[in-house]
């Protein structure tokens, strides 16, 4: 019986020939990192294990980026904790105000995580990298300190749920629209413990943007890992970004799967998951009159130069609906200067959005966009839970940066197919 | 490894934005992240608890985020022992990291009202509700787990040896 893609990646990690979905096993990793709210908790946990040293200062990271720059005293307390341990530990990627990015759409940046690592990261959206044809995913502090005393981390070898995509994404559907289709189609524990694995003719048509942000939400539908087969794609994005060897894993001919889906990209449409889970989801022709309050545009999971791109098609030369609040987040300091550069911000700010510095803050309702009661907003990211982006009474609409720009122009949640016929 | 108390329950698919809203995220104290658990979900929670009581959640508990602030407010809120039908896998592994004890039973998890007497002995994998004279067996983790489970969590795990 073969292995799939995730366990050879898994098996060549922990120094074994083969892996069986059930298996507990020690893997070295290649990337360790955690963020403003994870890593303080790490670095205690760290120390109650006795420990002086990581193990490899040059694969662990820190970044801020959950409530920076400093939203409040406690916030900037917990930075600091982060910071004077990147200083003491000499380690070699620290990124802080004015260098940091969204995590996940700094570190394929920085070429940090590349085709074939195994990462782990102290928050749950690093499934990300598996766009890379990387192992990764997202744990808690204790693993995270684990992982930097001891370079490794244990892990459960996953069966794999298997995606045949075919066909190619009509115009304004994006990788967002495919992800919320497939969650909506297998529900919020479809692929609870399980890898995700996209293949297929049309996986190959698919942007290395749009393939992060489909792994980034993988953790929605409950999965361990999503991760996409090496292609060229892949292999143009490393050759720009990678700064270590790659190592490329295909899953065997006869690899065994829980399910195989096949899904048609040509027939996808624009797809919202309404409140209160993202398995909760209408294409847009589903859709009556929703106003709304707010839009949100950036996040780990659509904070891309491409997810830019695409809201400034929508909004550019047109004006946000009176009564909308529209919140356009880059996701790097890189990506920021060239949407500056491509003229997205003026057009942004023309049309009535506010453009901020990179943050996590509205998406996890911690700040830069706090719903009050009964507020509706259409956002990019990734979870619409009761509470998520601020009063319990508010709701959450999440869609693709295309939708969300629509939306604010007509200011209830609308088809960019609307605004721009 | 044995646990009796009062259950708690709630549905399907409890998140960790309800267990622990990120709104109080810029803290890790436990003391302090025990004073908002449950509070988005349920605002009676502390009202209700007594140490030692019994968490009984359904499918898919402790979806959503990595932070282990979840686990950490439920065990500093007094919980001794989290029984769902699943257990979504981040929550599940951050539980034995932390040394929560969980144990995924859908029987127990269907069965088990709101404050029932609930007592578990995991060693000999059995639930038994006291209030209507139930019992529902539960399948023993795996050694490797189990020895995480008995040094107290992955940090004393790692100290002890047992596992690097």
């Amino acid at each position: 019986m073969g292995m799939t893609m995730s366990q050879k990646i898994l098996a060549a990690h922990a120094g074994l020939e083969r892996v069986e979905a059930g298996q507990l096993i020690l893997c070295a990793l290649d990337r360790i990192h955690g963020n403003d709210i994870t890593s303080p908790v790490a670095i205690r946990e760290f120390k109650k294990m006795g420990f002086e040293k990581v193990a490899n200062p040059d694969r662990v990271t820190l970044i801020m980026d959950h409530f920076v720059p400093n939203k409040d005293i406690k916030a900037a307390q917990q930075c600091k904790c982060c910071r004077d341990f990147a200083n003491e530990q000499e380690l070699e990627s620290f990124f802080d105000v004015g260098r940091m990015g969204i995590e996940h759409a700094l570190i394929p940046e920085e070429g940090l995580v590349v085709t074939g690592d195994v990462a782990i990261g102290a928050d749950s959206h690093t499934c990300t990298y598996g766009a890379l044809g990387a192992f990764s995913t997202g744990v808690g502090s204790t693993d995270m300190a684990f992982g930097m005393a001891t370079g490794k981390a244990w892990f459960k070898v996953p069966s794999a749920l298997k995606f045949v995509l075919t066909g190619a994404l009509p115009k304004y559907v994006s990788g967002k629209d495919l992800i919320l289709h497939i969650i909506g189609k297998i529900g919020v524990d479809g692929a609870r413990y399980k890898s995700m694995e996209f293949t297929g003719p049309g996986a190959r048509t698919l942007s290395m943007p749009d393939r992060l942000t489909v792994c980034n939400m993988a953790i929605e539908a409950g999965a361990k890992n999503g991760i996409f087969e090496v292609d060229d794609v892949t292999l143009a994005y490393e050759a720009e970004h990678a700064k270590r060897e790659l190592r490329v894993f295909k899953a065997d001919e006869d690899a065994v799967y829980d399910a195989t889906y096949e899904i048609d990209l040509t027939k996808l449409r624009p797809t919202v998951a309404f409140p209160h889970l993202p398995e909760n989801t209408h294409t847009v022709d589903e859709i009556g009159e929703v106003k709304i309050d707010q839009v949100v545009i950036g996040s780990c999971t659509n904070g891309l130069f491409k997810d830019m791109k695409e809201a400034d098609e929508i909004l550019k030369g047109r004006k946000v609906a009176r009564n909308v609040r529209a919140i356009i987040i880059p996701a790097t300091q890189d990506i920021y200067l060239k949407c500056l550069e491509a003229g997205f911000i003026r057009d942004f700010i023309e049309a009535g959005c506010v453009v901020s510095t990179p943050t996590c803050g509205p998406c996890l309702g911690g700040y830069m966009g706090i719903l009050a009661e009964g507020e509706r907003c259409v956002s990019t990211t990734n979870r619409n839970f009761v509470g998520r982006m601020g009063h319990v009474d508010s709701e959450v609409y999440l869609a693709s940066p295309a939708t969300a720009a629509a939306s604010a122009v007509l200011g209830r949640v609308a088809s960019a197919e609307e605004v721009m016929k | 490894m044995n646990y009796t108390g009062k259950a708690v329950k709630y549905g399907d698919n409890v998140d960790t934005d309800v267990i622990i809203p990120a709104r109080y995220l810029n803290t890790s104290d436990p003391r302090e992240l025990a004073a908002h658990c449950m509070e988005d979900i349920d605002k009676s929670f502390h009202d209700k608890i007594a140490p030692g009581d019994i968490l009984v959640g359904g499918e898919n508990f402790g979806c959503g985020s990595s932070r282990e602030h979840a686990p950490i407010a439920i065990k500093a809120s007094g919980i001794s022992l989290v029984i769902a039908k699943s257990f979504a896998r981040i929550f599940y592994r951050n539980s034995i990291n932390i040394g929560l004890p969980i144990v995924e039973c859908p029987a127990a998890a269907e069965a088990i009202e709101e404050s029932h007497e609930v007592t578990a002995d995991l060693d000999a994998g059995e639930i038994r509700d006291l209030t209507t004279g139930q019992t529902f067996k539960t399948e023993p983790f795996p050694p490797f787990i189990q020895n995480i489970i008995s040094a107290g969590g992955l940090v004393e795990a790692a100290k002890k040896g047992i596992i690097a």
